[in-house]
């Protein structure tokens, strides 16, 4: 009997072995375009024995194994047909919901352990409730975020004294955590009010931040959600979650702060300053005026270029024009126009998701740069095209101390001979910062929605003849 | 069962191996990076599974439940959108030989 259990136990190990290995190799492999889908698959391959072999032998009461097969088929049909379904563009937000939901998972391990009032081990009891209170924090943050994105929740919550009630939450929270331990095992409603004040803490934080900021904020949660997990396979002494939890964990902190670098700001500045207040509170220096081109004027001078650089920002994601932009392109190519992509590292609502969207479009690689690949193109370009971007192309960043973009790394495409600016009316961006771009001599402007914008580019381009 | 030192051991090594694993993807990948680390922390299912099978009360099984409701979601929405997005990576390679 013992012996038979030794070996289940053994095999359960060392599945969990053989899933963490997959994982990192296949983390590695999606670090390269090539490989990537190789990657996800060996991961997922990974994820599928460790899930078989738990359900095989985890020994579960058949009601438990009955109970366990409803959820897991229930929550993940549900996600299979809504990931099924999503549109590429609002990829974002499905990421922060998916992810939300692994850190209430974690959440919900830790409750099943506090609310048993389980060992006495004091270690064992700390660990599960950093666990908890992580998971709890990026569950709600998560929603929050999801919420935010998908247009659900369309207000950004402040008001005075707003940090000082989250540190109150907060406080509050820690010492219903520090009397869990203390008390150990601890009253139910103490754990409950625990992760009412976790939950409530996610909220509390996530509600203040503007949209422009989440993706940083759906990053850090992100890796939040991996070290909860880390955190509660410590107290189920499962490996693989730890390994996998952790490797997360780090992966997601250093994404994150790529991300806060590639938009200038420090973590700390997204989270506890909003954008929209230091961005009202300063113009910028947004001289000249805006001049109107029509879309025929516009279509004759890129049908004429010699080499183009498009800059396509959330706008064209929005208006889902990417198609429409890359037949444009071709168009162009076809004549022998020399045809550059020009993604900023935070084009879109995440770093790559711009790619994404061009790579559904089918826009080949090659034509697509990078800022540090780009930028010395723009002087010898004779024409910018701007679709649906804003702050990623203002100059302030580069020369006005007074912005608040300042020092942010832009694609300079104010030194292209002419600039064609497709946007959809004359108020400022998604930051509520002026654009010194729009008001220069060689910039005109093409007023409408992208799709529209650019299909009437095309008609002019054929035009041309 | 894991020893308390030995668990540092794994979580120091693991925390390095993910920086290292991460600090070499291009920034073109990083969407679908994020979407692929958050299905691997979706292993979440494993515990949440374990912590339903040992449930020894109502409020334990609901709780449970809901664990697993929630981590199965994790799991397959984060593998189904991450390889819908490189999947299109691939394909955009493989045009790369008939561009004029």
């Amino acid at each position: 009997m013992s012996g038979a259990t030794m070996s289940a136990g053994t095999l359960v190990q060392l599945s969990y072995l053989i899933a963490a290995a997959l994982f990192i190799l296949g983390l590695k492999r999606m670090s390269s375009p090539v490989t990537a889908v190789s990657g996800v698959r060996w991961a997922g391959l990974g994820m599928l024995l460790a899930t078989i072999v738990t359900i095989v032998f985890m020994g579960a009461s058949r009601l438990d194994l009955i109970l366990v097969l409803i959820a897991a088929l229930v929550g993940g049909g549900l996600a299979w047909v809504s990931g099924k379904r999503v549109a590429m563009t609002d990829m974002p937000q499905m990421i922060a919901l998916y992810n939300g939901m692994g850190g209430g998972a974690a959440a919900a391990i830790a409750a099943v352990e506090l609310y048993r009032g389980g060992s006495a081990n004091a270690t064992h009891m700390t660990i599960a409730l950093i666990g908890g209170f992580i998971g709890s924090v990026s569950f709600s943050g998560s929603l929050i975020a999801f919420g935010k994105l998908q247009g659900l929740i369309t207000k950004s919550v402040r008001f005075g004294g707003q940090k000082l009630v989250n540190l109150a939450i907060l406080v509050a929270t820690l010492a219903l955590g520090a009397t869990i331990v203390a008390q150990s095992p601890a009253a139910a409603p103490v754990v409950s009010g625990f992760f009412v004040g976790a939950l409530l803490l996610g909220v509390a934080m996530t509600l203040p931040i503007g949209g422009a900021d989440m993706p940083v904020v759906i990053s850090l949660y992100n890796a939040l959600t991996g070290l909860a997990v880390g955190f509660e396979g410590f107290v189920l002494d499962n490996a693989a979650m730890i390994i996998a939890g952790t490797v997360v964990g780090a992966a997601g902190t250093l994404l994150t702060q790529l991300m806060a670098k590639a938009m200038n700001r420090s973590l700390g500045n997204v989270l506890f300053a909003n954008f929209g207040e230091t961005g009202a509170a300063s113009g910028g220096t947004a001289t000249g005026t805006q001049k109107p081109i029509e879309a025929s004027d516009a279509g004759v001078m890129l049908a004429f270029s010699q080499k183009v650089i498009v800059v396509p920002g959330y706008g064209m994601a929005v208006a889902q024009a990417q198609h429409k932009v890359w037949e444009l392109c071709q168009l162009l190519i076809d004549r022998g126009v020399q045809v550059r992509f020009a993604i900023h590292p935070v084009a879109g609502r995440m770093p790559g998701h711009m790619n994404v969207l061009l790579a559904e479009a089918g826009v080949p690689y090659e034509l697509i740069a990078d800022l540090d690949e780009v930028n010395s193109e723009f002087e010898t370009a004779d024409a910018a095209l701007i679709i649906g971007a804003n702050d990623v192309v203002n100059p302030d960043a580069r020369n006005n101390r007074q912005s608040p973009i300042y020092g942010m790394p832009i694609l300079n495409a104010d030194k292209a001979k002419n600039v064609i600016v497709i946007k959809r009316g004359q108020g400022q961006g998604f930051s509520g910062i002026d654009n010194a771009l729009f008001g220069l001599d060689q910039t005109r402007m093409l007023y409408g929605d992208a799709q529209s914008a650019v299909s009437q580019l095309i008609h002019a381009v054929k035009a041309a003849g | 069962m894991i020893d308390g030192v030995i668990a540092l051991y794994i979580f120091m090594l693991a925390a390095f191996t993910g920086y290292e694993v991460i600090s070499r993807v291009p920034v073109i990948l990083h969407t679908p990076l994020m979407s692929g680390s958050n299905f691997v922390h979706g292993i979440v299912l494993v515990g949440a599974m374990v912590a339903l099978a040992s449930a020894d009360s109502t409020l334990a099984r609901v709780i449970g439940s809901i664990g697993v409701f929630l981590a199965a979601g994790n799991a397959v929405g984060g593998y189904v959108v991450t390889e819908r997005m490189l999947r299109m990576f691939v394909s955009t390679g493989k045009n790369k030989g008939h561009r004029p």
